[in-house]
């Protein structure tokens, strides 16, 4: 008999260096001749967009991938892509060989867990690459020059759909299906009750955290639980909604999108939504360097923030369900967020405990530290952090 | 009428709903997995199974317009892995938990890649039965509708205790699973009954999958089984390789996911991260109470998982 341990021979062990090596060398050879020079001031800007799932999701990577594809149309301006790339070392894999083989000159990085330690790590190894990070992780000084990052009050228009499901709802209970309890999510619970709360002070949300950024079966059983309750609008913030939106249409009620424009999945319900505009991110980014500009010489900030004001962020059309009155509050409060003449979060704002969080007559504006630390639901949401 | 707030009684109607709804998947995996080991070989691989068979039926249900045909269609996508699985874990000195292992990821990275262009779109759902003709409560009415591939499921697994027990073929099944030398000198060819037990058992399993993506929860996604196949394996094991208890462990199984959501939903947010893992901590707990290290379980099939010589 055989030893039944895995053996290699000698010839086969030569073989299959060679072949490594050949195909290597082809990679390297092939894509040093198709692709420009990174630093060879050809007039071709390469920029690498890298996803943590699939780009049309009706969710977080759309919107991301939408923002991408609205470069197409700009003039010495190329891109790649790469979608599903999970937040592990193939993201180094994938952003390295998107400088290597492409030319990138700038990074895209649209996942959150992403910076650290990938980011990081290939930002030090390419000195004379821009990394733009979507998430609020950068802090000047800790990190390298060539890193950036960029995010969006989102929030702002989360208050706006709360403002038309508040116009919509027969039952005055409000359904949000959250991932898990962090800043980033609670602040959407709290603007969108306290944006039906500005038209109706009775109206509560009903949070339900499925713990899990995808999901797809705990996140139906969360929106027909919600149904059973009498809830009758129904939003959320996960990965992609198109469950939630899709249980919500065959329970026959109401739903107001989050991420990208989920109106096809439920013609008759779909009330309005919460979307990313990245194309105007991106399109300013790109035309800053086209000018020659950089995170290393100071020409593009190191953080980009911004609401609707700034081209951030923009609402669904509005569906069939949605009345004069709705509309017109709607764009009344948008009109309002983008003077400034609206602040969400202006005391007093109470818990759902019944504990002041923000005393009476101070104002947190959008970029206030404490809302990125939030930790709290505020009165009218029912559900726990804990 | 209005959608009146059912509150507490929400909690059980939800269960119940969840049961009908979510144990389809369970149910037709865990059938599968219960013929397949019956005859001596284990098939992990039924995860990759599931996740082929969903994105296989969503994607021709999208492009024929008909559900039923992509419910076949998963069947066969199945029976296709389930023929390499068959073949391979049958090779001298393989070990089927390995090979399995390589076909949950050969299987998911293969719907994973064909399914790409049928992420966005929404294909046509399986059509539903209504069991609430009496009622006139909305909710009860939504919980009753249940899927025809349920009724499908409760009824191949009597079926298939019928056909162990009675049946020659299962005779010849379960000989080959507790026996292979016993078999083999009566004449059967194992590598014949173990391939189509694995075949058949992995048609099941891919019509599963089609519940998924063309009943509930309606949608094909990559996270679309979030382990249910694996989960569904370990089941057959508590159902002691019986068809009829698989039957009620997949409804249990199916229930045991609509907690954490429907406490939540009545304002018991106590502890959701525990409610929420309670499909897990009941496979654990299963695995916990079933093992011991004195004897081994009754009624698992004398070969199992014993690699060929």
């Amino acid at each position: 008999m055989r030893n039944p341990t895995f053996q290699v021979t000698r010839r086969q062990a030569i073989r299959g260096l060679l072949a490594t090596g050949a195909f290597g060398l082809t990679v390297k050879l092939s894509g040093c001749s198709t692709s420009p020079t990174a630093a060879g001031g050809s007039d071709t800007l390469t920029a690498g967009f890298v996803y943590v799932g699939p780009k049309d999701d009706y969710g977080y990577n759309q919107a991301h991938a939408e923002g991408r594809a609205s470069l197409d149309a700009i003039e010495g301006v190329k891109t790649s892509e790469e979608a599903s790339v999970p937040e592990t070392n193939a993201v180094q894999e994938t952003m390295r060989s998107m400088i290597d083989i492409d030319g990138a000159t700038a990074i895209f990085a649209t996942s959150f867990g992403y910076f650290d330690p990938h980011v990081l790590a290939l930002a030090k190894d390419f000195p004379e690459v821009q990394f733009f990070h979507c998430g609020g992780m950068y802090q000047e000084g800790v990190h390298p020059e060539n890193v950036g990052s960029y995010f969006g009050y989102i929030d702002e228009a989360q208050y706006v759909a709360g403002v038309v499901a508040a116009h919509a709802s027969n039952s005055k209970r409000l359904g949000f299906i959250a991932a898990k309890p962090i800043p980033q999510v609670l602040r959407n619970v709290n603007s969108f009750t306290l944006g039906a709360r500005s038209i109706d002070p009775s109206i509560t949300t009903q949070v339900i955290f499925t713990g899990d950024w995808a999901d797809p079966v705990r996140e139906a059983e969360a929106a027909n639980s919600m149904a059973d309750q009498g809830i009758d609008v129904l939003t959320c913030h996960v990965d992609s909604p198109k469950v939630v939106i899709e249980t919500a249409e065959r329970r026959g009620i109401f739903a107001t999108g989050y991420h990208a424009n989920q109106a096809e999945l439920a013609p008759q319900g779909y009330l309005t939504g919460a979307e990313w505009d990245w194309s105007n991110v991106y399109k300013n980014y790109v035309s800053l360097m086209q000018e020659g500009k950089t995170l290393m010489n100071g020409g593009i900030p190191h953080l980009v923030r911004g609401g609707f004001k700034d081209g951030f962020l923009k609402l669904s059309p509005f569906g069939p369900a949605v009345s004069a009155s709705a509309q017109q509050a709607a764009e009344a409060a948008q009109a309002q967020l983008v003077s400034g003449e609206l602040v969400i979060y202006k005391g007093e704002i109470k818990d759902n405990k019944g504990k002041t969080v923000i005393a009476g007559g101070k104002e947190l504006g959008q970029t206030a530290v404490e809302l990125e630390q939030m930790n709290w639901l505020a009165e009218g949401v029912m559900g726990s952090v804990g | 009428m209005a959608t009146e707030a059912l509150g507490l009684w929400g909690v059980p109607l939800a269960i119940i709903a969840g049961t009908l709804r979510g144990s389809v998947p369970f149910l037709f995996v865990s059938l599968g997995e219960c013929l397949t080991e019956k005859s001596g070989k284990i098939n992990l691989g039924l995860e990759g199974t599931l996740l082929m068979g969903a994105m296989s039926a969503y994607a021709v249900s999208y492009l024929t317009g008909s559900p039923w045909l992509g419910v076949i269609t998963a069947g066969i996508a199945g029976m296709f892995l389930g023929l390499i699985h068959g073949w391979l874990s049958q090779q001298p000195r393989v070990n089927d938990v390995a090979v399995g292992i390589a076909m949950i990821i050969f299987g998911s990275g293969l719907a994973f890649f064909l399914g790409k262009p049928f992420i966005q779109p929404s294909a046509p759902q399986l059509p539903t039965l209504s069991l609430a003709g009496w009622t006139q409560i909305p909710q009860l009415e939504s919980a009753l509708s249940i899927s025809p591939l349920f009724i499908l499921g409760v009824a191949i697994a009597p079926l298939m205790q019928w056909f162990f027990r009675s049946s020659r073929w299962g005779l010849l099944v379960r000989a080959v699973g507790d026996s292979p030398d016993a078999a083999k000198a009566m004449g059967i060819s194992i590598f014949k009954v173990r391939m189509a037990s694995i075949v058949a058992g992995s048609f099941l399993a891919g019509i599963g999958g089609a519940s998924l993506s063309l009943f509930y929860p309606g949608s094909w996604s990559e996270r679309i089984s979030s382990g249910q196949g694996l989960m569904a394996v370990a089941l057959v094991i508590f159902a002691r390789w019986n068809p009829v208890q698989c039957l009620y462990a997949s409804l249990l199984f199916g229930g045991a996911q609509a907690i954490g959501p429907a406490m939540q939903s009545v304002g018991i947010d106590a502890y959701y991260y525990l409610f929420n893992a309670s499909p897990y901590i009941l496979t654990l707990l299963i695995m916990v109470i079933t093992c011991s290290p004195k004897r081994t379980l009754t009624g698992a099939p004398g070969s199992l998982g014993q690699a060929q010589e």
